[in-house]
């Protein structure tokens, strides 16, 4: 037997796959098809303190190997997913994770004051990284004070574990990693999609009707890879890594560059089932090897 | 809402870039209703990415029929497929078409252009099921934008066609052979399915005349289910609207509710 579970010091998983925020709703769209206790974790889609619009559309456009989206983080606030789908997540054997959005320091802190009156949450994600929703892609995580200010802010708040979501449209993703780390951040996960542009070139208008998007998919994942790798060597908390993990492989190199434990993102869409099939892979990758613990290879690159 | 991963291809007819797939899928045959999609893997490597979203034309206990046109990478690489291959398939997806209780004495126009004549067969034949008389209304470009007319006929339904350029029935837009056809006989209810820019037009005539109509909207689709946010159209509940989602609210909406942003 292969033992999967991994520990993040804060937070115990079943096995070392999450599913990424905005790639599986609430978590209930999934329930329909798959079983959603063979997750490890479920991230769900960022939430603000009040319902969000979101951008207009078109919001996605596939290019090789990826896609471009500018949804705009829409989605119901914290108050109705309080009311109406953490009842029923809590339900779920399955760490839910609730990635936390704001327009400012004080919407961050709105919103998480909220969410900590609410059970069934093991930690939240700190969105800071999101390009989709002020012009140029523009959030905190492109800054060290501005991570650092409001990563400060929201652990004082909040009781539960933080982890803050990193975005790799920065010059050094180390910087930023050690101010989130500073201000007292239990975990990092990287990378947030890469911000990006597509034209139609009949019209020689953008295809999204944001103009600029994020992109995420399989194209992304060696950008990720050397993130994760230099934020896993720079910082003492642990790493989740994600982009565009498709397969157990894709997971497995994730680990061995320094993550404890990885998202599955845009796979969920094409596959309802990734995260369960990607961890099964990798289960089977151990055993055929007899490596003991998916953990035994966190870490493990040779240089 | 099933995953059917291994749905044989038992049947295939082509007709230039229109084609038309019967496939072995019994768990989503027998939850299928009229105006539902499929969100259908093209590729068994990561290119292209995503699913596409493909409407249901008709369904049977254990078989479902597909009806699409090319119209992009994906749908390339789909009508490739052969007989005795086998497609990845979730579905069915979106609620569908509303079709009422009691249909009797009740008139329906259903109006198709091009590829979005593909739900509307399923439809047509659950409407006169009911009771209801159906008239069908098929546009394309040319006749050879038309090449369901006859299996439209051979299940009883009656079909008018038109043409842009005239090669086939009236000459015009659909919008004109329906307008014509309100003058000659008023429908109560309309259904529509076609280009965005058609659908918007028919909205206008049925919304000006009064007559209830429901619209089956397209969009490229992330995921088919209501996770990714990303087929979005701007809804009115009452309200000034908001951006929903087509494969989850949809792909059906009533004519009055759709806002026609950004359509040229």
């Amino acid at each position: 037997m292969v033992d999967l579970s991994v520990d993040l010091g804060f937070l115990k998983l079943r096995n070392p796959v999450l599913t990424a925020s905005g790639t599986f709703g609430y978590g209930l769209e999934f329930a329909p098809l798959i079983d959603l206790r063979k997750i490890g974790g479920i991230v769900v889609k960022g939430l603000y303190y009040g319902p969000r619009e979101g951008n207009p559309p078109p919001r996605l456009v596939e290019t090789t190997g990826g896609l471009i989206n500018a949804i705009g983080l829409q989605g119901v606030g914290v108050e109705a997913f309080a009311a109406d789908v953490l009842p029923r997540l809590r339900k779920i054997d399955t760490p839910i994770l609730v990635n936390v959005c704001g327009g400012s320091d004080d919407e961050y802190l709105k919103a998480v004051e909220f969410l900590e009156r609410q059970d069934g949450i093991a930690a939240y994600e700190l969105n800071i990284s999101c390009p989709n929703v002020e012009r140029n892609g523009f959030c905190p995580a492109l800054f060290t004070d501005s991570t650092h200010g409001l990563v400060k802010a929201v652990k004082a708040a909040s009781h539960r574990p933080i982890i803050v979501k990193l975005s790799p449209n920065v010059t050094s993703v180390v910087d930023i990693a050690k101010a989130a780390e500073d201000g007292g951040a239990d975990g990092i996960s990287l990378i947030n999609t890469l911000l990006a542009l597509a034209v139609n070139v009949e019209t020689r208008r953008p295809k999204l009707a944001n103009l600029f998007g994020g992109l995420s998919g399989p194209a992304i994942k060696p950008i990720a890879l050397r993130m994760v790798y230099q934020v896993a060597t720079a910082v003492k908390i642990p790493v989740i890594g994600l982009g565009g993990i498709m397969t157990g492989a894709d997971a497995l190199e994730f680990l061995i560059v320094g993550a404890k434990a990885v998202q599955v993102g845009t796979a969920n869409f094409v596959d309802p089932a990734a995260a369960i099939r990607i961890s099964a892979e990798m289960r089977n990758f151990c055993k055929a090897r007899g490596i003991p613990r998916v953990s035994d290879l966190v870490g493990t690159l040779k240089i | 809402m099933r995953h059917e991963p291994g749905a044989r291809i038992i049947f295939k007819q082509s007709w230039g870039s229109y084609h038309l797939f019967r496939l072995e899928a019994p768990a989503i045959a027998a939850k299928a209703r009229p105006g539902q999609f499929l969100m259908i893997k093209v590729s068994d490597t990561p290119f292209p990415l995503l699913r596409r979203p493909i409407s249901i034309h008709s369904r049977e206990k254990k078989t479902l029929e597909v009806f699409f046109q090319i119209a992009g990478l994906g749908t390339q690489i789909l009508a490739r497929k052969s007989e005795g291959e086998t497609l990845d398939l979730i579905g069915p997806l979106g609620k569908g078409f509303d079709l009422g209780g009691h249909l009797k004495e009740t008139s329906a126009c259903l109006v198709g252009g091009g590829r979005g004549i593909a739900p509307l067969y399923q439809l047509g034949r659950a409407l006169q099921i009911k009771g209801a008389r159906v008239r069908v209304l098929y546009g394309g470009r040319s006749k050879a934008d038309l090449p369901l007319r006859k299996r439209f006929r051979e299940a009883g339904l009656d079909v008018r066609c038109s043409t842009d350029d005239g090669t086939l029935g009236f000459r015009g837009f659909v919008t004109e052979l329906l307008e014509a056809e309100i003058k000659r006989r008023r429908p109560d209810k309309i259904f529509v399915c076609g280009p965005d820019p058609m659908m918007k037009k028919t909205a206008e005539i049925a919304l000006a005349l009064g007559i209830p109509a429901q619209i089956s909207l397209e969009s490229m689709m992330g995921c088919g289910f209501g996770a990714c946010w990303g087929c979005v159209k701007r809804i009115r509940k009452g309200d000034k609207g908001a951006w929903r989602k087509i494969c989850e609210d949809g792909p059906v909406f009533r004519a009055e509710d759709i806002v026609w942003e950004g359509t040229e």
